[in-house]
């Protein structure tokens, strides 16, 4: 999967989800557009059917400081990269 | 230190109408509220009674997705009437969040529509995917405080959280605590109710004790009937009432809208069955409402009874009444146009009760055509009055055996 389309699929979870259309992608979401931790977990469940995997509490817990757009199509990214590697081996 | 506490605002969601104006016009046309049962595919074919004190009107609801998203219907009800009666204060924000102003707001669990979701999930799940279906706010939304905490994230509001989840007594409890809360000095202002949404589980809990009425099936605005010699139990009903409680002083010195002074609550328990009305609780209740607003039977105008329309209760209260108020008061059982809008009914009944003062009508006791004799040691009203109101009570009992009375006074 590409950067581009990963960021796509999250700028689709945003706006069918959670009403907030075309997100800057290094905007603080809390500041900008009230993301709380409720959206948050709401956003890990939408991201779980996405990859069609689903994540650990750990991973849970590493997506506890993510800010951006940016920052959570990296997580998505490294998500993916583990999911390969596991498979791998 | 005990101090004056006032009503300054107030707004109601009803069977009858959404507002003042709606209430009354359905109060002086005698407009029930109840409507045939809504089908649904858990339980309402197995229901005999097949009414509904029911809200079939739409509401325009305007909340942002922030506040939306841990909402569920029972929560859309009480943040709209919170709205309502804030907008109708004109209280400044500073002070709305100051954590001088609470709030004390209950249904009686929740909200059913979001917990029926939760427990579907759980009894039909076959894999381990079932369980991210279970939404990370379906708690908030189906919670028992969730319509008092929704309200304090909607406005912002900092004060105490006191959240009665005592059934029919939920909200009569909430202006009651609010009252105190207000009255002993701990808060200036408290915004205070009680909402519950539709459900079909309710009414088969009570179909199931024999308490639900059913001989009306096919003419429902025909009943509940208070105190009436045909009366055959209640109609569960939907809706939301609040008001905005505050100190007297603090409300004169900005100038605010008084309507209405609470003078008096109480509640007890009647300390044994849960089920049955007690003639000695409620007894006790009265009275301990009068000492508590140092009133005599005779200051009371007009008694907003409980009157659910079940076989036992209503004469158990009328008992109460006769013994602790004589026959002076009018007694009216407002139950008969909405049903019993369970956790919300204190609060709307007591808005109920608020409008006819500030309108100086009494509403008749709507279907009480022959009243039973058993009843008749009160001064029932069986047509619309053109009578001043000064000083009324607001009487709600509750299943758990608990007991309530407000006593308020117009103002000035």
């Amino acid at each position: 999967m590409t950067r581009q389309e990963i960021e796509r699929e999250i700028k689709n979870i945003f706006q069918r989800e959670f009403e907030i259309e075309n997100p800057g992608m290094d905007n603080d979401l809390r500041e900008t557009y009230e993301f709380d931790s409720i959206d948050a977990i709401e956003l890990l469940l939408e991201i779980e059917k996405f990859l069609g995997s689903e994540l650990s509490q750990e991973e849970k817990k590493q997506a506890m400081d993510i800010r951006t757009i940016n920052q959570i199509c990296d997580y998505v990214e490294r998500i993916i990269q583990t999911r390969k590697t596991s498979a791998a081996k | 230190m005990e101090r004056r506490v006032v009503i300054t605002a107030c707004s109601a969601i009803t069977p009858i109408g959404h507002g003042k104006d709606q209430i009354i016009e359905s109060l002086l046309k005698g407009t029930s509220g109840i409507k045939p049962l809504r089908e649904d595919e858990l339980i309402s074919r197995y229901i005999h009674s097949r009414v509904y004190g029911t809200v079939n009107y739409p509401i325009d609801y305007d909340f942002k997705r922030q506040h939306r998203k841990t909402m569920g219907p029972v929560a859309y009800y009480a943040c709209q009437v919170a709205k309502e009666v804030l907008e109708q204060t004109g209280l400044p924000e500073d002070f709305i969040t100051s954590g001088k102003m609470g709030v004390a707001f209950g249904s009686i669990h929740g909200s059913p529509t979001v917990q029926r979701d939760i427990y579907r999930i759980f009894f039909e799940a076959k894999e381990k995917s079932a369980y991210q279906s279970i939404g990370a706010v379906d708690y908030l939304k189906s919670m028992v405080h969730t319509t008092a905490v929704n309200i304090t994230k909607m406005f912002g509001i900092t004060g105490r959280v006191i959240s009665s989840g005592t059934a029919c007594t939920t909200s009569s409890q909430s202006i009651g605590y609010g009252y105190e809360a207000v009255k002993y000095g701990l808060q200036e202002a408290m915004l205070c109710g009680g909402a519950d949404e539709y459900d079909t589980i309710t009414v088969a809990v009570f179909d199931n004790l024999l308490a639900c009425s059913t001989a009306f099936n096919d003419e429902p605005h025909r009943t509940p009937r208070p105190f009436d010699k045909l009366r055959d139990g209640l109609v569960v009903a939907e809706g939301a009432g609040a008001v905005m409680l505050e100190e007297y002083e603090f409300a004169r010195k900005r100038g605010a809208n008084i309507l209405a002074e609470v003078i008096g609550f109480a509640c007890n328990n009647n300390g044994g069955d849960l089920i049955l009305p007690n003639l000695q609780g409620i007894t006790e209740t009265l009275k301990l409402g009068l000492e508590n607003a140092k009133a005599n039977p005779q200051d009371l105008e007009l008694v907003s009874a409980h009157a659910t329309a079940t076989k036992m209760g209503d004469i158990i209260e009328a008992q109460a009444i006769g013994a602790v108020f004589g026959s002076h008061p009018y007694v009216v059982g407002l139950k008969s146009y909405i049903g019993h809008t369970m956790a919300a009914c204190g609060a709307i009944e007591t808005i109920m009760t608020l409008y006819m003062m500030q309108e100086g009508f009494i509403a008749p006791t709507l279907n009480l055509e022959e009243i039973d004799e058993r009843c008749a040691m009160i001064k029932h009203v069986q047509k619309i009055l053109q009578e001043p109101v000064k000083t009324a009570a607001i009487q709600n009992f509750a299943f758990g055996g608990v007991n309530t009375i407000l006593l308020i006074r117009r103002f000035p």
